[in-house]
Parts: C-alpha cells; sequence; structure tokens
C-alpha cells in the first residue's frame, strides 16, 4: 500500500499539498520565471487562480479576501519586481493586521547574492513590514515552513506572512511528511484574559456614570462583534469605534455614537472627551483617534483589552490593561455582567444619555446642498438604495471619510478600507477579493478620481472574471483631502492637488468591457445609482461632484479631540 | 522622562537574518543600541544577544514588548540588580614611551589586566570588568596617549 505521507515531491507539489491542507481555495498572483514550476503545479490543482494586473492589487485583492470571508488570504507573485510591488500591498495588511501569507519566487540558491537577473532581498525589505518573513533555503524546510506561516499569519494578532521560495527548491524532489500543527516555543499568544482583571473592568463599570466603548479592529479580527454587542447592550454603555472597527457594533442601534477621531461624528468625541470611563477593545491609539494625546479622555479611567501586549501603553496610559483575545475577554464579561449589580447605577446614567442625545441634535453629521452634486448625498442615496447591505471597500481620502460617517454597518467585514497605512489604490482590488470571497453579495469600491487611479488596471481582472463590483468615483477633480488641508491650514494655496487632468472615466470603463455611467446632476444620482447597482456587470459610476466640499468634523492634526472644526 | 540605560539580555534562534530582525527593531522604531554582543550558546540553535540601551520608563517597556513580539526571540529578561553579573572586555592600544612604561604596567596590574603585545613604543592591554571599571582605567591610559581602543560591549548573565 503507498504511503500516502511518505512521497518523493518536488517543492512546488509540497506548496500545493500544504495549500490544499489549509484548505485554500483562491490565489492572487501573477507569474514570471522564478515561479513558473509552481504555476506548472498550480494548473493540476482546482485551486482558483485570479491574475491580477500588478501585484499590489494581488496583495490588496487577498486582503479584502480575507476581510470578506475570515479566512487567511493567499497571493504569489515572481521574484524581483514581482516582489518589491507587493510591498505597498504587505505594508497595508501589517498596518490593519490581516492574514495574508504571501509567496514569492526567488532565484535559485546557488545565484542568490550574485545582483542576479530578477534578484532582490525581499525578505531584507520586507522584515519590517511582516508579522514574520522567510527565505526557504532548503527543500527539506519548505512544508514547514509553509504550515507555520499559515499558523503565524491567521494566529494572535494576525499579520501578513512572506515565504520567499527560491526556483531550485519548487523544482527540487524531497521525501514529503505532512507537517503537524506548528508548535513555536518563542510564539505563544495569551488569548485568554486574566479574570482578575476583568473583574476589575466589571466594578469600574458599577461605579460609572459617564462610561463609553471604544470598539477597534481588533474586535472583528476576534470575531467578537455579537459578544460586542451583547455586552454594550447588557452594561447599557454607548459605542463609538475607530474607522477599522466599523461594523463591530451595529450602526442601527441606539447605542451607536459613530465613530471616533479626525472626522468622527461630534458625540463620539464629546462622548470621549467627557466619559468618566473608556473601555477600548481591540485598539491601538491611533494618532488619527486619539488627537494630542495629553487630553484624550482626560477625565476617564482607560481599561484596554488587546491580543497584543505591544499596543497597550504604547500611545496611552491605561488604569485597566488586559492581554487577550477581545471575542473571549467579552464573553468572560458578559458571564460576569450578568451577576453584577448595575441598577443603580444605569438609572444615574440617564443624565449622561441625555448629554450624548443633545450632542447628536446639536451638530449631527450634516452638510449643505448646493447646485452641483454634494459627495455626501451620493453616500447617502447609496446607503439607502442597498438598504446598508452592501459590502463597501474604500480608497483614501475624503472618499474613504465620508464612506465611514455616511454609509452605516450593521455588521463586520462589510467595511474594507486601508486604515493604518492609508494607502490609495486600495479599494478597487480589495473590491475584487471581497466579491470572489462573496461571490452572491453586493461589493462596492467608493472611490476618489485620485485614487482610482493608482490600481485602475484592476478593472480588466474584474471583468476577465465577471466578477461585478461596482465602482463609485465622488470625482471632485482633486486630490481632495490634501486640498482640504491646503484650504484649512495653508491658506489654499493648492499646491500640485489639482488632477486637471483626468481620462473620461465612462468610456475607460467601456473600453476595459466594463460599463461606465455618469452622474452630473443632483437629479441624476438617484437614477444612476439604480442602474449601475442594478446590473450584473463591472461598473463605474462617475459622480462629478462639488470640487471643493470638505470633510467635517475635522479635528486638526495634533488638536484635542474635542476641539472640532464643524461645517 | 529621563533615559536611562538598561542591558537587555535574549535567547534568540541561531539562524540567518535574526540579529538583522533585533537591530532593525531598534532603528525603525527610533530606539537606541548603545552595545551589542551576539554569539552562539552552548546549544548551537540558540544565540544569546545582550543589547545595552537609553530608554525612558515607557521607553524600555515598549522595547521590550516589541522584542518579545519577534518570533526568533525565545526569552527575553531585563537585567540589573545584585543576582546579576555583567563584564565588559576592551583591548587597548596605548603608547608606552620610556619613562611611562613602568607607570602603565602598575596600572594594568592594578586592574587586573593583562599586556597582550609588546612594541617598542606602545602596549595593548586586555581588560575585562564592568563598565565602570573599563572607564577608569581607560580614563588613567589617557595621558600617555591611547592610539586605538576595542570594547566589546556588556554581556550579562543572571547568578
Amino acid at each position: 500500500m503507498e504511503n500516502k505521507d511518505n512521497r518523493i515531491l518536488t517543492g512546488a507539489q509540497i506548496l500545493m499539498e500544504i495549500l490544499k491542507s489549509e484548505g485554500v481555495d483562491t490565489i492572487f498572483g501573477f507569474p514570471g520565471g522564478a515561479v513558473i514550476d509552481i504555476y506548472d503545479e498550480l494548473s493540476k490543482t482546482d485551486i482558483r487562480h485570479i491574475l491580477v494586473r500588478h501585484e499590489q492589487g494581488a496583495v490588496h485583492a487577498a486582503d479584502g479576501y480575507s476581510r470578506a470571508s475570515g479566512r487567511v488570504g493567499v497571493c504569489l507573485v515572481t521574484s524581483g519586481p514581482g516582489a518589491t510591488n507587493t510591498v505597498t500591498g504587505i505594508a497595508s495588511a501589517y498596518m490593519d493586521s490581516i492574514p495574508v501569507v504571501i509567496l514569492t519566487g526567488q532565484v535559485p540558491t546557488h545565484l542568490i547574492g550574485n545582483d542576479a537577473f530578477q534578484e532582490v532581498d525581499i525578505v531584507g525589505i520586507t522584515r519590517s513590514c511582516t508579522k514574520h518573513n522567510y527565505l526557504v533555503t532548503k527543500a527539506e524546510d519548505l512544508a514547514g515552513t509553509l504550515k507555520e506561516a499559515f499558523y503565524l499569519a491567521r494566529s494572535g494578532r494576525p499579520g501578513p506572512v512572506l515565504v520567499d521560495i527560491p526556483k531550485d527548491i519548487a523544482k527540487t524532489g524531497v521525501q514529503f511528511t505532512m507537517p503537524e500543527e506548528s508548535n513555536l516555543k518563542s510564539y505563544r499568544p495569551t488569548y485568554n484574559p486574566n479574570t482578575k482583571q476583568l473583574q476589575k473592568i466589571i466594578t469600574l463599570i458599577e461605579e460609572s456614570e459617564k462610561p463609553v466603548i471604544f470598539a477597534g479592529g481588533g474586535v472583528i479580527l476576534s470575531k467578537g462583534s455579537k459578544e460586542l454587542t451583547e455586552f454594550a447592550r447588557k452594561a447599557k454603555i454607548p459605542v463609538t469605534a475607530s474607522l477599522m472597527g466599523l461594523g463591530a457594533f451595529p450602526g442601527s442601534d441606539p447605542l451607536w455614537l459613530g465613530m471616533i477621531g479626525m472626522h468622527g461624528t461630534f458625540r463620539a468625541n464629546m462622548s470621549v472627551g467627557n466619559c468618566d470611563l473608556l473601555i477600548a477593545i481591540g485598539v491601538r491609539f491611533d494618532d488619527r483617534v486619539t488627537g494630542k494625546t495629553d487630553s484624550f479622555a482626560p477625565n476617564a479611567k482607560i481599561v484596554h483589552i488587546d491580543i497584543d501586549p505591544t499596543s497597550i501603553r504604547k500611545n496611552i496610559p491605561v488604569s485597566v490593561p488586559v492581554v487577550g483575545d477581545c471575542r473571549i475577554a467579552l464573553d468572560q464579561l458578559n458571564q460576569m455582567i450578568g451577576e453584577a449589580n448595575l441598577g443603580n447605577i444605569i438609572k444615574k446614567r440617564q443624565k449622561w444619555f441625555n448629554q450624548i442625545s443633545r450632542w447628536k441634535t446639536t451638530n449631527p453629521l450634516s452638510y449643505k446642498q448646493k447646485e452641483a452634486i454634494m459627495p455626501q448625498y451620493v453616500i447617502e442615496n447609496l446607503f439607502n438604495i442597498t438598504k446598508g447591505k452592501a459590502i463597501i471597500t474604500t480608497e483614501v481620502g475624503q472618499n474613504q471619510m465620508w464612506a465611514a460617517q455616511y454609509y452605516h454597518f450593521d455588521k463586520p467585514g462589510h467595511f474594507i478600507t486601508s486604515g493604518g497605512l492609508g494607502c490609495m489604490g486600495f479599494g478597487l482590488p480589495a473590491a475584487i477579493g471581497a466579491q470572489v470571497a462573496c461571490p452572491g453579495e453586493l461589493v462596492v469600491d467608493i472611490a476618489g478620481d485620485g485614487s482610482i487611479q493608482m490600481n485602475i488596471q484592476e478593472l480588466a481582472t474584474a471583468v476577465q472574471y465577471s466578477l461585478p463590483v461596482k465602482v463609485v468615483i465622488l470625482n471632485n477633480r482633486y486630490l481632495g483631502m490634501v486640498r482640504q488641508w491646503q484650504e484649512l491650514f495653508y491658506d489654499k494655496r493648492y499646491s500640485c492637488t489639482g488632477m486637471d487632468h483626468s481620462p473620461d472615466f465612462v468610456k475607460l470603463a467601456e473600453a476595459y468591457g466594463a460599463v461606465g455611467l455618469r452622474a452630473t446632476k443632483p437629479e441624476e444620482v438617484v437614477p444612476v445609482l439604480r442602474k449601475g447597482l442594478n446590473s450584473d456587470k463591472t461598473v463605474i459610476m462617475d459622480f462629478q461632484v462639488e470640487r471643493e466640499e470638505n470633510v467635517y468634523p475635522m479635528v486638526p492634526a495634533g488638536a484635542p479631540l474635542t476641539e472640532m472644526l464643524l461645517v | 522622562m529621563t533615559e536611562e540605560k538598561h542591558v537587555l539580555t535574549m535567547l534568540v534562534d541561531n539562524k540567518p537574518g535574526v540579529l538583522s530582525r533585533v537591530v532593525g527593531l531598534f532603528s525603525g522604531r527610533g530606539f537606541n543600541i548603545e552595545s551589542l554582543c551576539v554569539a552562539e550558546t552552548i546549544d548551537p540553535l540558540i544565540s544569546r544577544i545582550t543589547v545595552v540601551t537609553k530608554a525612558t520608563e515607557s521607553g524600555i517597556e515598549q522595547i521590550e514588548k516589541q522584542l518579545n513580539k519577534l518570533i526568533n526571540v525565545i526569552k527575553l529578561r531585563k537585567v540589573s540588580g545584585p543576582k546579576s553579573v555583567q563584564r565588559e572586555m576592551a583591548l587597548i592600544y596605548v603608547m608606552a614611551k620610556n619613562g611611562q612604561r613602568a607607570e602603565i604596567l602598575r596600572i594594568v596590574d592594578i586592574f587586573r589586566g593583562k599586556i597582550i603585545d609588546v612594541g617598542s613604543d606602545h602596549f595593548v592591554i586586555e581588560v575585562t570588568g564592568d563598565e565602570e571599571k573599563i572607564s577608569a582605567i581607560i580614563n588613567l591610559l589617557k595621558p600617555m596617549g591611547i592610539k586605538k581602543i576595542s570594547r566589546t560591549g556588556i554581556i550579562a548573565l543572571f547568578r
């Protein structure tokens, strides 16, 4: 009888075995000389390969795939330029803690270090923007390394892991045994939180008259949204979230405050500025969230739950640090809170809720209608028409902030954006990845005319695989967010932010084999959206919007969170 | 927020690129390395890295956490207090003219150093000790004319 786990396989065949064992059904990639053996083997499997048009797109697509599906995204590229093109995508996934495995080809081992054709030291280049990375130097190491790469990518605080595979290793035959689950003595993430620390949180909740929950991407990554919702409702605590945390708590819930931060809602920022207890879960207190750190939540005791110890006390001092998995911590808090004595304190919180309502009424998110199409109006209608059910990806800048403000998310995995790195060109490939992961869902990329052009070539990918992603371009012919800063802080000196020439996006869409639509007047917005969203094709909708509209509220960089510029 | 000196000792995987991860973490996150010492341990699969750094209280907390987060760092400890021993070695090339040679030999003797090379006008001195001792002998030899010096940086162990 053939011993299935004692065969001689080439490196490329071993890779396929590991991919199958990890349940990988889709790879985003771009072939080349150093990975030609791997591609040859790939063609013999039923793993789906999505051929992108640029390797940066492959990583963003794997990132979007991961966020929409909750699984590890995988991409495969060649050595040299193929590898260097992935760097921006890797850095974005790293900042947002997205589990992606990047497989890069490398020149044969005997040529490494010789400045060979299409050689770069990609392990050296990506050392600081991956969770971990490997150069495989022996075929015998390949299986274990790949298994470890997947394990590291998805466990603990997730992140991108790169494996660099020299061409000769892909071709070399070695004895293959399926490795056991990785067990690294130097890597033991803490999942279970300290119960005593959790008990301290309960005590603080029992005493707090003005509490706020601040949720981040960690809640979504730990799949703890349900537990968060239960926790907030049981403890009667209003909830805000970072950009990465949108969807962790239902945007339609009365306890929802809106997003926190530089472009957060007035009531969210005021609530954090005035609360006496801030329960931060799965966040890292980015500078775009805190504003001036000295005046961040100045009157509050701060509780911080996160799986990564480095996030705790990095930017903000905390009263109760808790290292652990957000979902597990919330689940245990929910059990504890059942026994807590909250009756009296919840009565006392009425004043706090009244205050929050006043903040909501005095300064709601708003904009003034003008003759031209208002970008916020486009998003509002997109939200209404899709009933808030679409998966939204974004580019970066004003389009991203308006999407975060005016599209309300009830579920996790429905808002996919490059939060930490703020990487223009993210939205379209991420939408492609999300659409591959969720074929039945409506996936919409909210874009600006600037950022859509950074990875516009991926339109060909969407059309080739009949992926019906919808691109909503808020076209103001400016690099809008930078222009906004120039208007507000640089005396309107619009240095190099005018996009005076862009392609005709309708014709461009048609040239790629997609559908192109355009709206130039407010009354055309709804019909164009309806037509575009109802199409079963890849669609670009070009909304020619008010050119100099700003995103408000805005906390100027370095100012306290409660000092917002308002409409 | 004053910066203080801290000695960190860590066991790491003895693999290519591991030192680069440790050093890259310091430079990438704006921390300083005052000295650095690396060599294999008794287990050829494991190396020990000793780093001396200057940081504030919150800074050293972040450095320790970030180092612990590196996959190849197996164990990390901050070395301080009477339970630890710390040593450094220095090779000092000092000018030794007639009339000064006896004085130099006396200093070396007091510091329990060794002369490991003698020339017509110089000595090369080997001395080990804690950082203060090394600095002290350097200060004493300075007037004779130190031409070159090589210090290992601190290595440390817990008792």
